[in-house]
């Protein structure tokens, strides 16, 4: 028999309201605007809008301060939002080399063409909290230097030069990109529906597996070839017109990461690559992604699966941090029927273990007979 | 014949750029400083979508899909016959329906000039100065190498 429990009605709908007055906080404190959260925790949204795979700030701005700053909350606020727009296509590959650079630099050569921009970065500043800034202190424009754009080819193509290095990552002719937002996972999987996960997934998940393989655990030997920051031109086919029609610009970060590979009975030795791309300025989250998919390719390039890292199920089906919080945190919810049953069946397991570990003795066996 | 349709083809894309890349307060500040017409029949939308974003794999190789992005479209027929689209990232519905009517007035030979120098070269300008602005304050932080001798030989 299911008996169904009723009540709560009152407690939710006070519980939701008591979340408005906290979120809304101290009533003197003026209330934040979306465009400030846009502005000035600029790559908060981004992580939103990259985890949360829609390329849209204000909504990001709007689930941060929804969610009071609770990131993965936010993420799956902009999710949730997403399954109610219809879907217009696909775009146009973007082209990243003719990106609008904001910030471009090489560990892998000094003097390239384009050069090291270092643009708006956290590099190099001495992590010291500034007063200046709790004081609200007014900042300089910053400084401008004009000059001829130079072309900025991406490294890896100087590299292909040589012929050390692998070709970006082709597929079959007939290959039509998968999409993980239309057909559930399979594994293996082919290394762009790899990749569009791993552009969706959580930062610090594969931050501490790009973390691992660095140190030891699927050792790949990376370097940064090359990681650039800044806006490309997104265009979309459509058939009312008879070109494809420009929508404008979006912020994306790109990591080409190099890797040494001394060979194997598939391929020769040579640099190998792995490849972050991701919304907006996020280079710790592209650098992590193009080490993840590096490990990922074990397989493909014949190498020993021996790491977390290379396990394209364990890593693909953990990577997503709202699949991941729905399972984690659904455990809160009432599971009073479960847990009775189980109790029922655990104080039953004691009275037999228990009747196990003492049996009766033979007398009282025999009095409790009588 | 062919080389004037592309040449028109390829002006009609760039206004289009323009207006998809312009703030949709730009567009409405200039619109009625022009005093630009904006009667017109709503064939579809202001409507707000998703477009799923393409990457390669390696920056130039097979295309995967990285996330979607917000994009508005919308498209109108102008008393004159004309019919104009218009799809902009984001999801602000005045601006689509405006650049829609800017893109329909544009095919509109009498009508051209007047969008290209009123509102698509004011837009476009302003655009150019942030793009250099912003390409100015990157170069300011690039890199000079330099080396230093050390030692006695």
């Amino acid at each position: 028999m299911y008996v169904a429990v009723k009540g709560g009605e009152a407690a939710i709908a006070n519980a939701h309201s008591l979340l408005a007055d906290r979120r809304r906080g101290d009533r003197s404190v003026p209330a934040l605007r979306l465009d400030q959260i846009v502005e000035q925790l600029a790559l908060g949204v981004d992580r939103v809008m990259s985890e949360g795979s829609l390329y849209d700030r204000e909504l990001a701005a709007l689930a941060i301060v929804q969610a009071r700053g609770d990131m993965i909350e936010a993420i799956f606020l902009v999710r949730a939002y997403r399954t109610t727009l219809p879907r217009f296509g696909y775009s146009s590959p973007i082209d990243t080399s003719a990106m609008l650079v904001e910030r471009r630099v090489s560990a892998t050569y000094k003097d390239l063409p384009g050069g090291q921009l270092l643009g708006p970065t956290f590099d190099y500043t001495h992590r010291l909290l500034d007063p200046e800034l709790a004081a609200g202190a007014d900042v300089a424009e910053p400084l401008q230097r004009t000059g001829e754009a130079e072309a900025m080819p991406r490294v890896s193509a100087i590299l292909a030069r040589e012929g050390l290095i692998e070709p970006d990552g082709d597929m079959p002719q007939d290959h039509i990109p998968g999409d993980i937002t239309r057909e559930p996972l399979e594994f293996p999987m082919a290394r762009d529906i790899r990749l569009q996960a791993l552009s969706r997934g959580d930062e610090g998940f594969l931050l501490a597996l790009g973390y691992s393989t660095q140190r030891g655990y699927a050792r790949n030997h990376p370097f940064v070839g090359e990681i650039r920051i800044g806006e490309v031109q997104l265009e979309l086919d459509v058939p009312e017109l008879p070109f494809a029609v420009p929508l404008g610009t979006v912020r994306v970060t790109e990591c080409q990461m190099v890797n040494q590979f001394k060979g194997s009975a598939k391929a020769p030795p040579q640099f190998t690559r792995g490849y972050g791309l991701v919304f907006g300025q996020s280079e710790r989250k592209a650098m992590a992604m193009a080490l993840c998919d590096r490990a990922l390719r074990a397989s493909e390039l014949g190498e020993d699966i021996v790491a977390a890292a290379q396990d394209e199920e364990f890593v693909i089906s953990h990577s997503d941090n709202v699949q991941a919080t729905g399972f984690v945190e659904h455990l809160k919810l009432p599971h009073y029927v479960d847990f009775q049953a189980e109790l029922d069946l655990v104080r039953r397991m004691r009275a037999e273990y228990e009747a196990r570990e003492n049996p009766p003795k033979a007398e009282e066996k025999k009095d409790a007979a009588e | 014949m062919r080389g004037q349709e592309a040449r028109d083809q390829a002006e009609r894309k760039a206004a289009m750029d323009t207006l998809a890349r312009s703030s949709g307060d730009d567009i409405v500040r200039l619109w009625n400083e022009a005093g630009l017409p904006s009667q017109a029949k709503l064939l579809r939308g202001p409507e707000t979508g998703l477009v799923t974003l393409r990457g390669r794999i390696g920056g130039g190789g097979a295309p995967f899909n990285v996330g979607e992005a917000t994009v508005t479209r919308a498209t109108v027929r102008l008393p004159s016959g004309q019919v104009g689209h218009c799809y902009a990232l984001g999801r602000d519905k005045q601006k689509a329906k405006l650049a829609a009517v800017a893109d329909a007035l544009w095919q509109d030979p009498a009508r051209r000039t007047e969008v290209e120098t009123m509102l698509i070269t004011p837009l476009r300008s302003a655009l150019t100065a942030a793009h250099e602005k912003r390409h100015a304050e990157t170069a300011a932080t690039k890199v000079d190498f330099f080396t230093m001798v050390r030692g006695e030989d």
